[in-house]
């Protein structure tokens, strides 16, 4: 679960991180009323959505007065900001950050993640701030420095100094890292996050560490155990189709083809889609239905994968272990029915109870296209797929 | 012999009187497996499907020799019963939960340093050696006793390996799910390494997935530490790239993270890769007669 900068900066406040005086508004009155409150000489309005590439999209802007703050807060709340992260239809802006702005004399890197290969938290640190870490990986690795955290005993001031010191934090800004970093690690562990990252990680003119700039995701398995971390997740942010998904405990990914999936396991749902690909298909999206699927939450795939519009056939591939064929078709069967389903349904099933299950799909009405193993099942789907775009091009030249 | 799980090997279940586990329990002593008992807190003196049960994982080693224990507890007393497994002394622990959050596998996999327990999963289907017994959830009837090894990530797509196996009579020496939650257990290499060594196998499937270094690391140390064909497949190539918030996840591992760099990696590598998820049977039947042509004698 990924959190706004604004709730990521309240949060690494508390656990004694530097961050700059600011306030998050809904309106154009509360960003000047904030703006008089904190006072300075310049502030930054900066629009609070999940995504990356806010400031190339013009949703960070320098106010050099009051009344320009409110100019800029009025016209980016209630807009819609299109970064590279968002897509095309963009992001509705609902609140903005307002900030002292501050004046930048260096900027760094400091970010923890979980690695999966030493199986440890992680400290990452660089000299170069304030750009894209994944550039600096590629351009410069040398300036990525790495401290592995042993979880017995936490992250001790010694490898702070060690980083700080290999990036350029040194005098009395070394005391000053130390204290940072330490506060990140315990904002991490305290909280089950699986990654913070402060970038950039600023000097600024007088002399002090500021992070300006501060995202963090959270573990969602976790989630269970930290009810106040659960209260920041904003469903204005995510996918109202994946957020159903969630709620019914099917895990979605819209993609941008035309071939619904509805298969049981990630790896065997992304083979899937392999399949579909390899046969000049393409997948309109991820869904694993997991273990236990009952009629009920087939139902609930189904409609979920036809709220995409670009769907024109579904895949349902399933081999069952602890799932049931027998309870899935009878789950495709009421779906069929209750959602009143049109389009050519492809069925692969396999695993426990496949017989049964069969036969519950050959007494109905409905004309399911049955395949006998992946292969055949991908390139039946994707011949669906395309017969169905075949005609929806002809009726279109007919009413031209 | 056969790999982690024989017939030499002693099972317990962990959460045993739950129904999750007691039918898994069940399915696996149909077929065989030498399950000794279980671990419930509280219950302990009481038998289920007529085996003793226990309090403490300690008493049921003590009891009953145990050296494998299946866990069935829910995600948030996972940590704690693997650790319990640890500190007893089972050296081969298969975590079955789907969902333990991932800084409670930090803490397990700290804990686990310096002893013998070897960890299958979390969020694994287990282990199954045809014809000895399973610890784990996979529908056992469509394996087959045979001398392939099976490693795998993914539960599902191990059965669809299974199933494209059985079409061309092709059987296991054991089958391990390694789990697919960012930080397991155990990894490919140490299963290589397993089936290297076991002499009922002849050449291993190594089936991965997109995100993490874990295949290419392995399809690497193999080139250089095995002598039995290696089969490969990674799924997920036609996953979209780039649906993270954050990038520090994405520097370490950013040597070879897509599905296309890993295969391609591999291939150099001298593997047997799988592209089309449907060839994955035929490719491990290709790699069988190859490795018998190049036979001495």
């Amino acid at each position: 679960m990924n959190i706004h900068e604004y709730q990521t900066k309240d949060l690494l406040k508390r656990y004694g991180v530097p961050v700059p005086s600011g306030r998050v508004v809904q309106t154009d009155e509360q960003a000047v009323s904030v703006a008089e409150e904190i006072g300075g000489a310049r502030w930054i309005v900066k629009a609070q959505i999940h995504s990356g590439g806010r400031g190339k999209a013009g949703g960070v802007k320098i106010g050099k007065s009051i009344d320009e703050v409110g100019a800029i807060a009025g016209e980016m709340i209630g807009s819609k900001l299109v970064t590279q992260q968002t897509g095309a239809d963009g992001r509705l802006v609902h609140r903005v950050l307002v900030e002292q702005a501050s004046t930048i004399v260096r900027e760094f890197y400091v970010g923890l993640v979980i690695d999966r290969a030493t199986r440890r938290i992680t400290l990452i640190a660089s000299s170069e701030g304030g750009v894209e870490i994944e550039e600096v990986a590629q351009r410069t690795p040398e300036r990525i420095i790495k401290e592995v955290i042993d979880p017995a005993v936490g992250m001790l001031d010694f490898q702070c100094r060690k980083v700080a010191n290999k990036i350029g934090l040194k005098g009395a800004l070394l005391p000053q890292a130390v204290k940072i970093m330490k506060g990140v690690y315990r904002c991490m562990r305290d909280n089950d996050a699986v990654m913070v990252e402060i970038n950039p990680l600023a000097i600024i003119d007088s002399g002090q560490l500021l992070a300006l700039d501060a995202k963090m995701t959270f573990d969602d398995n976790a989630l269970y155990r930290r009810p106040e971390i659960s209260e920041l997740r904003d469903f204005d942010e995510e996918d109202p189709k994946e957020v159903e998904a969630t709620a019914h405990g099917l895990n979605y990914i819209a993609l941008d083809g035309d071939v619904g999936c509805i298969v049981n396991g990630a790896g065997l749902a992304m083979a899937t889609m392999d399949a579909i690909t390899l046969h000049g298909g393409r997948p309109a999206n991820f869904l694993d239905v997991g273990g236990g699927a009952t009629p009920k939450k087939m139902a609930n795939a189904f409609h979920i994968v036809l709220q995409d519009p670009a769907v024109k056939t579904i895949l349902i591939n399933i081999f069952a272990g602890i799932n049931r064929c027998d309870w899935i078709a009878t789950g495709i069967i009421q779906a069929m029915r209750d959602q009143n389903i049109k389009m050519p349904i492809v069925v692969r099933l396999a695993g426990t109870n496949v017989e049964e299950g069969r036969a519950i799909l050959n007494a109905s009405k409905f004309p399911f296209i049955i395949a006998s193993n992946l292969d055949d099942a991908a390139k039946k789907a994707v011949i669906e797929a395309n017969n169905i775009a075949r005609k929806v091009v002809q009726l279109r030249k007919e009413q031209a | 012999m056969s790999v982690l799980l024989n017939k030499h090997s002693r099972v317990i279940f962990q959460g045993f009187t739950g129904q999750h586990a007691s039918f898994h329990a069940e399915e696996a002593i149909k077929m065989g497996t030498n399950v000794v008992g279980g671990v419930t807190p509280g219950k302990g003196g009481t038998l289920h499907l007529g085996l003793p049960v226990f309090d403490t994982v300690e008493e049921a080693v003590q009891e009953t020799g145990a050296d494998v224990s299946g866990i069935f507890v829910p995600p948030p007393f996972a940590a704690d019963a693997i650790m319990e497994a640890i500190d007893a002394g089972v050296k081969t622990i298969v975590v079955i939960a789907d969902g333990i959050p991932v800084q409670d596998m930090v803490h397990v996999e700290r804990y686990r340093m310096g002893t013998q327990s070897i960890i299958i999963g979390p969020n694994t289907p287990g282990i199954i050696t045809p014809g000895v017994g399973k610890v784990g959830i996979m529908p056992s009837h469509i394996y087959s006793p045979g001398r392939i090894g099976i490693v795998s990530r993914s539960g599902t797509l191990n059965y669809e390996a299974v199933a494209q196996m059985a079409e061309l009579g092709l059987g296991q020496s054991s089958s391990i799910g390694i789990g697919g939650d960012p930080v397991n257990g155990t990894d490919f290499v140490t299963v290589l390494k397993a089936f290297e060594e076991d002499p009922d196998t002849d050449a291993v499937l190594m089936i991965g997935e997109i995100g993490g270094p874990q295949e290419v690391d392995a399809a690497r140390w193999a080139t250089k530490n095995m002598r039995k064909p290696l089969i490969c497949y990674v799924a997920g190539l036609s996953a979209p790239a780039g649906r993270r918030m954050g990038h520090a996840g994405a520097i370490i591992s950013s040597e070879s993270d897509t599905a296309t760099a890993k295969i391609d990696t591999m291939e150099q590598l001298g593997m047997y890769v799988v592209r089309n998820p449907a060839e994955i049977g035929a490719t491990v039947k290709r790699a069988m007669t190859m490795a018998a042509k190049s036979m001495p004698g």
